[in-house]
């Protein structure tokens, strides 16, 4: 049976809506793991070439010396630290730490200055 | 209790616990290896090739190879029950979640196999 309910307007699409730090915080979280995620073959792969000889090893250096090489890893790095950062970030919070909505903000901004910094070291390391 | 066919082990709390547990080890496993590398300024191959085929780390590497099917499990199910819904698919969203959710069951299974084969294989 319909109901005055039914008729709620419901807005989820998420091209309309504006997204607080939280928000972008959440999703950048699952788009760095979707992108980990399709990384992985080229991650093992590496992994295949550092260990099979010590041919391979060489080869792989040398692929990984070059300018396109370098911007894949740091792009794969880019994606881990954020990820590893607000992974942090949800245990903290798991322990009851910054669980209120100012706290939610505080940490969610805080993750993104985190990763900023790291995700430029790591590009330091690896240029 | 909300139980789903096709999650990881049809309840939402042991997904969250297993999400926690393959966190903390991948997490642990790669600031340690980041160290190792960044420390270790030229790796070469013989160290290297000692570390990884050494048995600690074969143990070691064979959690976190599992750790990372779980965890990418749980993550890509959240997702892809999210996003890939009658909003976005209408109808044909169930089949199209499913086939989605078969796809990534088959890839993550190749690595896992693809990595025992580099650990215990070579």
């Amino acid at each position: 049976m319909a109901t005055v309910n039914d008729k709620r307007p419901v807005n989820l699409d998420l091209t309309t809506i504006k997204f607080p730090v939280t928000a972008l915080a959440s999703i950048t979280h699952r788009i760095t793991g979707v992108a980990i995620f399709l990384a992985l073959p080229i991650l093992l792969w590496m992994l295949d070439r550092s260990l099979a000889s010590p041919e391979s090893f060489a080869q792989l250096k040398d692929l990984l010396a070059t300018p396109i090489a370098k911007l894949v890893v740091w792009a794969m790095l880019a994606a881990l630290i954020f990820h590893l950062v607000a992974g942090i970030k949800h245990l903290i919070m798991d322990l009851g730490i910054g669980e209120s909505l100012e706290g939610g903000r505080r940490g969610a901004t805080l993750v993104f200055i985190i990763s900023v910094v790291l995700i430029l070291l790591a590009g330091v390391w690896v240029w | 209790m909300v139980t789903s066919v096709t999650s990881f082990s049809r309840n939402g709390v042991s997904d969250w616990l297993v999400q926690r547990f393959s966190a903390i080890l991948l997490g642990a496993y790669f600031i340690g290896l980041f160290g190792y590398l960044v420390c270790g300024a030229g790796v070469d191959y013989a160290a290297w090739h000692a570390l990884m085929t050494s048995v600690p780390m074969k143990i070691i590497n064979t959690l976190v190879i599992l750790a990372i099917a779980a965890h990418a499990w749980v993550g890509l199910w959240t997702v892809t029950t999210d996003y890939l819904t009658r909003m976005t698919f209408g109808g044909a969203a169930t089949g199209v979640r499913l086939a989605a959710q078969a796809l990534l069951v088959l890839l993550l299974a190749g690595y896992v196999l693809w990595g025992l084969w580099m650990i215990w294989g070579a």
